[in-house]
């Protein structure tokens, strides 16, 4: 029933822009256009990434997860879980379910919450598009000067967590 | 995304290889959680798209213009985390807005709340980490993109 409920607005929304559509009502067909551009890229990209996700889930093992990235990991497990935010794509809602899974696999919460602050900042794909429009100056010191303060971000959440019996949960 | 396309491919050859049987679980594991996560995606990108038609480009513009005083860098904030654009169209906004003569602190605040706050992703965000961590999450992400772009004007 609640699975069911989750459609109303969509639905609603559909039907909608195909009433702006039959009636050529401008401002629902710009609408209409924008979800359009949005929903083509959803599409194309997330089923791979959860396709991926899958992947990781069944051959990645714990022990490794729990051993570098870690509750005791450390400065070398936080250097990781940055090279591995750097090096995926896309909009930050598709870096929550990944962290889902590191979290699964025994991933520490300083370790999570840097993995995002990491995923949203400096993807690499996204920072060469930054040098071409920003330049090379601005990019290197955006990166350098976010590094800690996700970095910091992370220690907080763990204070902040620690004894609270913190779990990321599956949707 | 072509990237992307054959990374997906070469993983899931190399997967099949090994075991098919643990390939096909790892697919409907991975399927499973999108098919979830589905109508919070849809319920985000229709309002996304009507979000998008109420603030035009032209008014982001206008917001953060020449005034860079401490309200331009709120505002800036403000839509960076309200805003949903895809970084191949950020960047050229960015570089727009700096040749008009938007301060450079002001960018990367727009930029990094624009990648690390979204106020309209929270319902998805809630759904793995809860309402109160993902709010705290976002608040912290708030205040240290203000201090990013405090940090910049010190250096450019």
């Amino acid at each position: 029933m609640k699975q069911v409920k989750q459609y109303i607005f969509p639905l609603a929304f559909l039907i909608f822009i195909g009433f702006s559509y039959t009636l050529n009502f401008t401002v629902g067909k710009q609408i209409g256009l924008n979800f359009w551009i949005f929903l083509k890229e959803m599409l194309l990209f997330l089923p791979m990434m959860f396709i991926l996700i899958g992947l990781f889930d069944v051959w990645v093992p714990r022990e490794k997860i729990e051993k570098h990235i870690g509750k005791e990991s450390g400065w070398k497990g936080t250097g990781l879980v940055i090279l591995l935010a750097t090096l995926q794509a896309g909009p930050l809602y598709g870096a929550f379910p990944f962290a889902y899974i590191l979290w699964k696999k025994g991933c520490s919460i300083r370790n999570v919450f840097i993995y995002l602050g990491a995923f949203s900042t400096i993807k690499i794909p996204m920072i060469t598009f930054e040098i071409g429009f920003l330049g090379l100056k601005f990019s290197l010191l955006r990166t350098l000067i976010t590094l800690p303060v996700f970095i910091i971000i992370g220690y907080i959440m763990e204070g902040y967590l620690k004894d609270k019996n913190f779990e990321v949960t599956s949707p | 995304m072509i990237e992307l396309s054959i990374f997906t491919i070469g993983c899931l050859i190399v997967s099949i290889l090994f075991d098919l049987k643990k390939t096909m679980k790892g697919i409907k594991g991975g399927l499973a959680m999108f098919i979830k996560l589905l109508p919070v995606l849809l319920f985000m990108l229709a309002l996304v798209s009507i979000v998008l038609f109420l603030i035009p480009e032209k008014t982001l513009i206008r917001f953060m213009g020449n005034d860079a005083g401490f309200t331009g860098w709120l505002i800036a904030g403000m839509l960076g985390s309200v805003a949903l654009i895809p970084g191949f169209i950020a960047y050229p906004l960015c570089g727009i807005l700096i040749k008009s003569g938007v301060s450079y602190g002001i960018i990367a605040v727009f930029i990094t709340t624009l990648m690390m706050v979204g106020i309209i992703t929270l319902p998805i965000e809630a759904k793995f980490f809860g309402w109160k961590i993902s709010i705290l999450r976002n608040v912290l992400s708030f205040i240290g993109a203000l201090l990013v772009g405090f940090l910049m004007t010190l250096f450019l």
